[in-house]
């Protein structure tokens, strides 16, 4: 059982080779964050002095904290999964002694761990140093918030893992992947804020996986959700891993019978 | 080679382009649905916003809206003649732009030729939709000013972007480290053009209106259709000079340009 540890070090080792492409990265995501803050307060602005509880300063907070987590949750989905079905690579995966959905998984919190410090501490300096960030001073916020983001990156790896394996009925997903990106941009609440939404929106919104992604973590973190609020978030972030990581168990056992049928 | 042969050469090559597109319909009709699906997620924004505030620097719902749907129809018709420069790197370091270097036509023209993604036409549809929904709301007569001015934003507009993505394509000659490496100044200044300029703190309007001239796209365009003046320094005539902005922008452009291609020693094979 010790191949899982290992592969999370594989995969905090495999992104850090890519330094200037993660550099550059840390560029586009604080650019990206200045224009969100200008925007979110701007917002408050004008609505008067608060909206949905957001004052200024932490309406500029979310705009830094979402983008400074934007890539270790990794929102925007990637083709890397459903290429190696596409391409029969699976197999290879398939044949392994290790489980591919958790040795993917543990791979996976090693690329977010790994994210976290280049991807997420510029957008934050650069918030300091902008508009200010409004954190929370009570140490429980830290803790729970970080049980809530490696919960929040697994959610969103267990969804992608997902919609890259309809790859096996499917072969061409690019389509797919593009609809789940720009469908989790705004519900995820990386756009703006979930609790912003008007009331149809929010609910769709919350009928879906994606806020337990990257909303609630935030709100742990930054102390918009303290106590109960907080733990049931955490819960319901549980109950929504649990469901997306058993479908995606019944998809790759459904997916492999058919690559048998196929690969010959 | 005769001017009119070079017309007719990049007129051929161009309408293969569209044809091959056309030919897998499926995957085209996704790709333009997906296109569709970027410019109403990007347009959700303005909407929850404005679910909660009736102004956003200093433009109310239909003004914003303008900015928004000018904004997109500018970088979307830019990506469409020439966003895939930034498959540069790919050519780059697969030596294929060599090839490139060999026929007697710019580098340049023939990269902007290489591709016409006209799944792009999506972004342009939703900017387009937007723009004639705002526009009776916004009060602002549809005279001979006005159209001239949506004209001036529109080509200036286009103009600009294009010069970015090949300010983008030029810079991959030195870092040769895929798209990454400049999506700031192209999705982000695409980014920062769909929101009023005014909303920025002064070191960021500064930045987007004279050194990356996002603001010249829409923003100043829209204030210069309403007559009104923005913060400091941006009264309601500079939303005329977007060609302008354009003109300077690539010029820079150009000369970066140049440089690239000067540096490039091509992979070797």
């Amino acid at each position: 059982m010790s191949a899982y540890p290992a592969l999370v070090a594989a995969g905090f080792r495999r992104f850090s080779t890519y330094r200037a492409a993660t550099a550059a990265g840390a560029l586009t995501n604080s650019v990206f964050g200045a224009i969100k803050a200008a925007v979110l307060v701007g917002t408050v602005s004008g609505a008067g002095s608060a909206v949905a509880g957001y004052d200024v300063e932490q309406a500029a907070t979310f705009a830094w904290v979402t983008q400074a987590l934007l890539a270790p949750v990794n929102v925007f989905a990637g083709d890397e999964v459903a290429q190696r079905v596409r391409t029969g690579d699976i197999a290879v995966d398939l044949a392994r002694p290790i489980d591919p959905q958790l040795a993917a998984w543990a791979t996976d919190l090693g690329r977010a761990a790994f994210m976290f410090l280049p991807r997420g501490v510029p957008p934050l300096v650069l918030g300091i140093l902008l508009t200010g960030l409004a954190l929370p001073s009570d140490p429980r916020s830290y803790l729970l918030g970080f049980v809530s983001l490696v919960l929040g990156v697994s959610i969103s790896f267990s969804a992608r893992w997902l919609v890259s394996l309809t790859a096996f009925w499917l072969t061409e997903i690019r389509g797919i992947l593009m609809l789940y990106t720009v469908v989790a941009t705004v519900l995820t609440g990386l756009a703006i804020p979930v609790r912003w939404f008007p009331d149809w929106l929010g609910t769709l919104a919350h009928a879906t996986p994606f806020p337990s992604m990257l909303q609630s973590p935030i709100d742990v973190l930054t102390g918009t959700a303290t106590g109960g609020a907080a733990l049931e978030l955490v819960v319901v972030q549980l109950a929504w891993l649990a469901v997306l990581v058993l479908a995606g168990r019944v998809l790759l056992a459904l997916g492999s019978r058919r690559l048998v049928v196929q690969g010959g | 080679m005769a001017e009119g042969s070079t017309v007719a050469a990049y007129r051929a090559v161009l309408g293969s382009r569209v044809r091959a597109q056309l030919s897998y319909r499926t995957s085209f009709v996704a790709d333009l649905l997906s296109n569709l699906g970027i410019g109403i997620s990007e347009f959700a924004t303005i909407y929850v916003v404005f679910s909660r505030t009736s102004t956003l620097g200093g433009l109310d719902v239909w003004q914003a809206s303008l900015v928004f749907a000018l904004a997109n129809v500018a970088f979307a018709l830019a990506d469409l003649l020439a966003g895939h420069l930034d498959n540069l790197p790919t050519h780059v370091r697969s030596g294929t732009l060599d090839a490139f270097l060999l026929r007697p036509l710019p580098v340049l023209a023939q990269l902007a030729t290489s591709d016409v993604s006209l799944r792009r036409i999506g972004r342009v549809l939703v900017g387009v939709v937007v723009l004639c929904v705002a526009w009776p709301h916004t009060g602002i007569a549809l005279d001979l000013r006005a159209v001239a001015l949506l004209a001036t934003a529109v080509v200036g507009g286009t103009a600009i972007f294009s010069a970015l993505f090949v300010i983008a394509g030029a810079c991959q000659f030195w870092l040769l480290d895929g798209k990454e490496a400049v999506n700031s100044l192209t999705y982000g200044g695409s980014n920062a053009a769909q929101y009023p300029a005014s909303l920025y703190g002064t070191p960021l309007r500064w930045l987007f209106c004279y050194v990356v001239p996002a603001a010249f796209v829409a923003y100043l365009p829209v204030l210069a259709l309403l007559g009104n003046d923005g913060p400091a320094g941006l009264p309601s005539w500079l939303g005329w000079f977007s060609p302008v902005a354009a003109a300077a922008l690539w010029s820079v452009a150009l000369l970066l340009w140049r440089q690239g291609i000067r540096h490039y020693t091509g992979s070797g094979s």
